[in-house]
């Protein structure tokens, strides 16, 4: 898989301190599993994260935490006797396409989803967040030769292909590729495979957007 | 930390809290949280700092770093109340390729000090965007609206501060 399109340096460094919503660290989380490169920005960034915390002012505790901490450690058995790695391991095995971070939301392979048609030649497969998360991550599938309605982006939307391809003013985008785009961006995609396209959506919650899916779905499903 | 690692030793361990138990607490506190909380998010923060001390890879990363990504994750699943399986997962995969990156130790430390410095030499207003989004756990939006900049400006500022400190980390090389 050869990766060209990489998330904004920007969106990585919210990534690595842990400030972006569910969807979207779901989303860069799997292009990281593909990306070596993004693999490696993401610890020097994390080491900025380290150094920043030796320069917070401490905020003192309580000798008895200490105390508590200490008696807890006999309960607290070490992970690494735990085989907890095996897990993602078999089900990137068993899902080709799908990263690990996704693949513990699919249970099964792309080729197994519960798609929900939309728009002819357009399906869609919401996915799994946290009831805190205020983002919403959708699987959409775009037949070959379709072309999407020139749109903007009315919050952040931040896209990932996983199967087929499209393109843009941007260039091409293929599996891995993330498409991390300015809010004032506007763009219209178009699914350039023999075969239909599969993307990882992620964007702002629903009554915010106005972008990819807004655009595909509003003259049918009225959102 | 070797010592916690590999001999369980509880005074070593005694000597990580006392270090980083406080800038954990610290940091929840920033990140929006009551003393009383922050002080038990700390607490939890170290015992998985005990749990998996073994999986901790002096080769990609200081202690400090780890430690980061620890309280991170903690600040998502107990403050945030999101999930943060998916950095673990990416954890998990970094266990399963030990020579994607290796770097070694002294390059490692080397780097701990010149990031230290870089990050003081930064720009004030890059410094803050930086320390927001790690210490304060703002979102980008947040940000934005803190600061009463637009987002497009939060975004170029940790652009330009990271190229900075990436740029000092090369230097290593």
């Amino acid at each position: 898989m050869k990766i060209i399109h990489h998330p904004d340096s920007a969106t990585l460094v919210s990534y690595a301190a842990g400030s972006l919503d569910e969807a979207f660290a779901t989303l860069v989380a799997s292009h990281i599993a593909s990306c070596d490169a993004c693999r490696a920005e993401l610890h020097k960034i994390e080491s900025v994260g380290g150094a920043l915390l030796e320069t917070v002012d401490a905020a003192p505790m309580s000798p008895s935490t200490l105390e508590r901490t200490l008696s807890l450690l006999d309960t607290a058995e070490p992970d690494a006797a735990k085989d907890k790695p095996d897990e993602p391991t078999a089900l990137r095995k068993a899902t080709p396409n799908v990263p690990s971070p996704l693949a513990r939301l699919l249970k099964g392979g792309l080729d197994d989803i519960a798609w929900k048609t939309v728009a002819p030649g357009v399906a869609k497969h919401a996915l799994p967040v946290s009831k805190a998360a205020r983002s919403t991550l959708t699987l959409l599938r775009i037949a070959p030769g379709m072309k999407v309605p020139d749109h903007g982006h009315g919050g952040m939307e931040l896209t990932l292909v996983l199967k087929g391809s499209y393109c843009d003013v941007f260039g091409r985008f293929g599996p891995g590729d993330i498409a991390d785009l300015d809010e004032h961006v506007e763009h219209q995609p178009m699914v350039d495979s023999p075969e239909a396209c599969i993307c990882l959506v992620a964007t702002e919650a629903p009554t915010r957007f106005k972008g990819i899916l807004g655009r595909l779905f509003q003259p049918i499903v009225g959102i | 930390m070797e010592r916690v690692a590999r001999h369980r030793d509880r005074e070593a361990f005694q000597c990580l809290f006392l270090h980083f138990g406080p800038k954990i607490k610290a940091v929840m506190i920033r990140s929006g949280t009551d003393s009383g909380t922050a002080e038990d998010l700390a607490q939890d923060v170290m015992l998985t700092i005990w749990r998996k001390a073994e999986l901790y890879a002096p080769e990609r990363g200081t202690v400090a770093a780890w430690v980061f990504t620890i309280a991170r994750n903690t600040r998502i699943d107990r403050l945030r109340r999101q999930s943060s399986r998916v950095y673990e997962d990416i954890a998990d995969l970094n266990l399963e390729s030990p020579e994607a990156d290796g770097e070694q130790e002294t390059e490692m430390r080397q780097r701990d000090s010149l990031v230290r410095e870089a990050i003081a030499s930064l720009p004030p207003d890059q410094r803050r965007v930086v320390e927001l989004s790690f210490i304060e756990d703002m979102p980008q939006a947040e940000i934005a609206t803190a600061l009463d900049l637009p987002l497009g400006t939060v975004k170029s500022r940790m652009r330009l501060a990271y190229a900075k400190l990436r740029e000092r980390m090369e230097i290593v090389k």
